[in-house]
């Protein structure tokens, strides 16, 4: 069986996040068991299952080139900005 | 009119076809072929225990005689269970247990749907989160045929030996005695009878599509709803029965 990340939206307004991974035959059942696994506590409104193999990620060796470059650069943070309360969810 | 005592054993047999059915499909809890489908089959069989909770519930408010939900699921032998046959039958391989909740999953929408419509409010809202549960576990159910049926030699061979052994128990599912036909006539219960043609067209269709054979109907076992069961129901209760008959009164 196919391996298959699953991605919650906890509601409305929100960002679909990832929360685990399953086996399943083909999308349908990986969605179906998605729904069993990780939603029988009322955790979501919507899925989405992708296929392991079909995500591209970085690789460990990727870090240096990656990131490093960013450390000495942080005028690029917003950490100084004070944000509204009435803004939630940022 | 239909009187309380009418209504408590019309209800009591909802909760019994609830329990055991639930009961059957829990035997696959840690079990399951895979760990996915163990979590989801377990959902099912909750889905149902609470159904259960709630017809049972709802029978000993109407009794007001003291009684509990659990004084109907741990207390009783087995002539006092009213389910029907089918739902006893032992849980089988995963054919077998896919093939009778499918046949199950059909006929309980259609019976959901028009118990929505209940002029009993109690009913009638039981029937509602009822209903929404049987149209995802019919959705499961239904794959499942499919990717069996049409599937290897040996999954085709095992479901249609399934679907073999559990059509006779079909039967009684379409079957009205004179309780159910005055629940149906006071518009509390439903007309089962009324539901047969089209659980044989979507059966059939799924069937067929799945590469099976509907079975012959030469063959007919009912008593379930007088309390004449199978063997098999003595033995699931007093595994399912044993805390409450060794510890009497035993709470978590």
């Amino acid at each position: 069986m196919k391996l298959y990340e699953v991605f919650i939206r906890s509601r409305r307004g929100l960002d679909h996040k990832h929360t685990g991974s399953l086996h399943a035959e083909n999308p349908q059942q990986a969605l179906e068991y998605a729904r069993d696994i990780y939603t029988r506590r009322s955790e979501g409104i919507s899925i989405w299952v992708v296929n392991s193999s079909d995500i591209v990620a970085s690789q460990e060796s990727d870090c240096e080139s990656f990131y490093d470059p960013h450390d000495d650069k942080p005028y690029r943070h917003a950490a100084h900005y004070q944000l509204p309360d009435e803004v939630n969810n940022m | 009119m239909i009187d309380k005592q009418q209504l408590k054993e019309f209800v009591l047999r909802l909760g019994d076809d609830s329990l055991v059915l639930g009961h059957r499909l829990s035997q696959w809890s840690s079990n399951g072929p895979f760990l996915e489908e163990d979590l989801a089959l377990t959902n099912v069989a909750l889905d149902y225990v609470g159904r259960a909770r709630m017809f049972y519930g709802y029978t000993a408010e109407i009794a007001a005689d003291g009684s509990t939900e659990d004084s109907y699921a741990y207390n009783r032998d087995c002539r006092d269970f009213t389910n029907l046959l089918i739902h006893e039958l032992p849980r089988g391989d995963f054919a077998f247990t896919m093939a009778r909740q499918y046949l199950v999953d059909e006929f309980n929408l259609a019976y959901m749907e028009r118990l929505k419509l209940s002029r009993d409010k109690t009913l009638a809202a039981i029937a509602e989160k009822a209903y929404k549960e049987d149209l995802y576990h019919l959705r499961r159910s239904t794959s499942w045929i499919l990717r069996l049926g049409d599937g290897t030699t040996e999954s085709h061979d095992r479901l249609q030996n399934a679907i073999d052994d559990l059509w006779g128990y079909t039967t009684e599912l379409f079957e009205m005695d004179e309780l159910d036909q005055e629940m149906s006539k006071a518009n509390v219960g439903v007309d089962v009878a009324s539901l047969q043609p089209e659980w044989i067209r979507q059966v059939t269709a799924t069937l067929s599509k799945a590469t099976l054979t509907v079975p012959a109907d030469d063959w007919v076992v009912t008593g379930g709803r007088k309390g004449i069961h199978t063997e098999a129901l003595g033995h699931m209760l007093s595994d399912m029965q044993f805390l409450q008959r060794a510890y009497p009164g035993q709470q978590w």
